[in-house]
């Protein structure tokens, strides 16, 4: 069992990740435009980012 | 840097979009200048963003282009210089509709705030409520001793800041709500959250078996999306309505000293004389002091013929200017214009309206207290039972918070709602109102205004075949120099029918009577029938052509489209229908006829459609008014659920509580349509909830329910009310 002293950090870190990465996308305005991102990925043009806005 | 200009020549994405992106950052790099905000209300494909963005980046001056498709929207930076009518005009040569829209009335950033702060608490209450699961899964399959205390108190440590941050809203609600002595939904939600950590941490400390962390964040989790899902709603009624707010923007036409300046509605004062342009609205209720022309009164009274003004008549705000200038002298501004004292008369219904009882309110009325009641009574039963074991009672009485806890019932409207206001908004329908969809599943009666409601409110030219072609031809060369709505509709009936050519010189528009012009030498006149040939039959149009018997041309409204279709399918549901109209007798009566309708009354003034629609009320009947004008507004905000097309005036816009902006009027039997099977999807809903709370509470009260069992049917009951409001069509 002495696994799990490496094995439970290790996941939450791996967690926390995943948490500042939805923060991350939260404060870079990713939400904002559901449907046009959905349609934009299709388009042959250059995209740089969402509008910093 | 390339200089090739043909997409089509490039060979791989790259290659295309190398010279797009040097030209993007060209003009990043600039400085941003002014923002514009425009409505692009028919968009709605990848197509369409990149024909916008291209479009505008095209012209000269613009900086930067951000198209948002959820909103149907466009934000522009450009230097200074460059208008929005610039950029409306540009995209209208492209072939896209766009609206420029008042930036001032848009910062509506509180509401969006408000979304992104209940997303924020989402993500922390699925994160750690994922990772807890994970660490219970364990402890149900089987962990004791000291592994089981450890992963206990990781899920504490996971738990207890994620309680605190999350389930905040629901603690805030709550405690309003008790400060005021009231009891709402929100108190048993927090008393279950506080109560399952609280005993869980004692758990914990004391070795304990049971650890209920996983569900007081699942129904944190669980919550929360309800209550994001209904922010998500509300947002995007309110902005939508807020834009429909910022098409209009408040400014007019101040003459000051013989020049004109635009200055906002707010600053003019009783005894300014404003300029009122051809095309434009008439900001203020006054008197005319220079001018003559002719107004188009449909919005206020209804009425499909242009009125004639001269000096001395009195103008109302809303108003539309249609041939000559006018010079206005403000005699009542803001508050105490026609149209103000309306939007008070609105704001006393409203009140009304939110006095509605929705179902959510009822189903939380029943439940509440009565949650409380039985985990109380599940304490001191088992106090009893046991003979003092404080412990074990109130575990059980946890359970009880636990497992009657009101995910399903949280989840049951909110997820119904916003399915069925995705539905609605695909058929070109706006829900403004929190409560629309309920009350437009109540409706036994429709009552329908006729001018902008029913008919377009643009007229339309009646047998042109009656017509003598010479005639004719001429009408249509003299309605060629007029924008008065008759002429157009002259033009638009002589297109395509291939009359002789004449040529008409020397066109002179006289506002307010007609348009004169030289064929041959000899004088032509299309006009006011009193002003043509000295005929007082009034509201006629006629065409004289000198030494010739003068020729009358009639006009109707034309139908919106789907207003047969409309009428068919309420007459078909059994639906009574009535038609109430400001307008005179004779076109109100054809078009009753035309669409089948036989109960109509014409000449109805605004106060009497009120007292109309107050009379139903009382007589019990849950009526439907679909209207657009300001005669019309009182009766929106009186009738049980209302609904104004796009094309209305503000007012009447703000009392209806779903805008239609397609402009099909069939649409209006999706909305019943999809709002009745909204009430069906919610109130069967409640019956899973209590399905499932029937089954749950006794096993429960025993003291049979563990925390595997509770995350069990937490959840399945959950799914099983999403997916059931998917079925909203």
């Amino acid at each position: 069992m002495e696994v799990l002293s490496y094995l439970i950090p290790i996941s939450l870190f791996l967690g926390g990740i995943g948490l500042v990465a939805f923060f991350w996308t939260l404060k870079s305005n990713q939400y904002d435009d559901p449907e046009g991102d959905s349609a934009r990925i299709l388009r042959t043009d250059y995209d740089d980012e969402p509008a910093q806005d | 840097m390339t200089t090739s200009e043909s997409p089509s020549a490039a060979a791989c994405p790259g290659c295309l979009a190398a010279p797009v992106m040097s030209e993007r950052a060209r003009k990043r790099a600039q400085a941003i200048g002014t923002e514009i905000q425009l409505s692009l209300p028919a968009i709605h494909c990848a197509g369409c963003i990149s024909g916008v963005e291209r479009g505008l980046m095209a012209l000269d001056g613009v900086n930067d282009v951000r198209v948002n498709l959820t909103r149907k929207r466009a934000t522009v930076h450009v230097a200074d210089g460059l208008e929005a009518a610039d950029l409306t005009a540009a995209l209208s040569a492209l072939g896209f509709e766009a609206l420029p829209l008042d930036s001032a009335t848009l910062s509506a950033g509180t509401s969006d705030r408000a979304a992104r702060d209940l997303l924020m608490r989402l993500g922390v209450s699925g994160f750690a409520m994922m990772n807890v699961m994970l660490l219970s899964v364990a402890v149900w399959s089987g962990a004791t001793d000291a592994t089981r205390d450890l992963f206990h108190w990781i899920s504490a440590m996971i738990a207890l800041p994620t309680i605190a941050f999350s389930a905040q809203p629901f603690f805030r609600n709550a405690w309003s709500a008790l400060q005021a002595y009231r009891l709402n939904m929100d108190v048993p939600i927090s008393l279950a959250i506080l109560l399952a950590a609280g005993m869980s941490l004692f758990e914990t400390m004391n070795s304990g078996e049971n650890a209920y962390f996983d569900a007081a964040l699942s129904l944190t989790f669980f919550l929360l999306a309800g209550r994001f899902l209904d922010q998500k709603m509300r947002s995007v009624a309110r902005s939508a309505a807020a834009e429909l707010a910022a098409l209009e923007s408040p400014t007019a036409l101040r003459l000051v000293n013989g020049v004109a300046e635009t200055v906002p509605l707010t600053a003019i004062a009783v005894g300014d004389i404003l300029m009122v342009r051809p095309g434009g609205r008439v900001p203020v209720d006054g008197t005319v002091v220079d001018g003559t022309s002719e107004l188009d009164r449909a919005f206020l009274t209804g009425e499909t013929d242009p009125v004639a003004v001269d000096v001395g008549t009195s103008v109302r705000a809303g108003e539309v200017n249609l041939t000559g200038p006018l010079h206005v002298r403000a005699e009542a501004v803001g508050k105490d214009t026609l149209l103000h004292s309306l939007a008070d008369m609105v704001s006393v219904a409203e009140e009304a309206k939110s006095k509605y009882n929705s179902l959510a309110d009822r189903a939380a009325r029943i439940y509440a207290p009565l949650v409380h009641l039985l985990a109380l009574a599940a304490f001191v039963l088992w106090l009893w039972l046991t003979g003092g074991d404080v412990r074990l009672a109130l575990n059980i009485a946890v359970a009880v918070l636990i497992i009657t806890c009101p995910c399903a019932l949280g989840l049951a409207v909110p997820a119904v709602s916003t399915v069925a206001s995705g539905r609605m908004f695909k058929h070109g329908l706006l829900v403004k109102h929190a409560t629309a969809l309920e009350r437009l599943a109540e409706v036994d009666e429709v009552i329908f205004d006729k001018t902008g409601t029913l008919t377009k409110g643009t007229p339309q030219l009646r047998d042109p075949d009656m017509i003598p072609e010479r005639a004719f031809a001429i009408a249509a060369a003299l309605a060629d120099a007029s924008s008065h709505p008759r002429s157009a509709a002259i033009g638009a009936a002589a297109r395509g029918r291939g009359l002789p050519v004449v040529t008409v010189t020397g066109i002179v528009e006289h506002p307010g009577l007609g348009v004169e012009g030289k064929l041959n030498g000899k004088v032509v006149r299309l006009g006011r029938a009193a002003w043509v040939s000295d005929d007082t039959e009034s509201g006629a149009t006629q065409i004289d052509i000198a030494g010739e018997a003068p020729v009358s041309l009639a006009f109707a409204d034309t139908l919106r489209d789907g207003a047969h279709d409309l009428i068919a399918a309420l007459n078909a549901r059994g639906l009574p229908v009535t038609l109430l109209s400001g307008d005179a007798r004779d076109p109100v009566q054809r078009l009753a006829d035309e669409l089948g309708i036989t109960d109509w009354h014409a000449g109805v003034l605004p106060t009497e459609k009120a007292a109309m629609l107050e009379d139903r009320k009382s007589a019990g009947k849950r009526v439907l008014m679909v209207g657009d004008g300001l005669n019309d507004t009182a009766a929106l905000a009186l009738a049980h659920v209302s609904i104004a097309p796009a094309s209305a005036l503000e007012a009447a816009r703000v009392a209806a509580d779903v805008v239609l902006v397609s402009p099909d009027l069939s649409h209006i039997t999706d909305a019943l349509r999809i709002g009745r099977s909204a009430r069906h999807r919610i109130l069967e809903n409640f019956g899973v909830a209590a399905l499932y709370n029937s089954i749950a509470v006794p096993i429960a009260f025993l003291g049979f329910a563990t925390p595997l069992s509770a995350a069990i049917a937490m959840s399945t009951s959950s799914i099983i009310v999403s997916l059931n409001a998917m079925r909203t069509r």
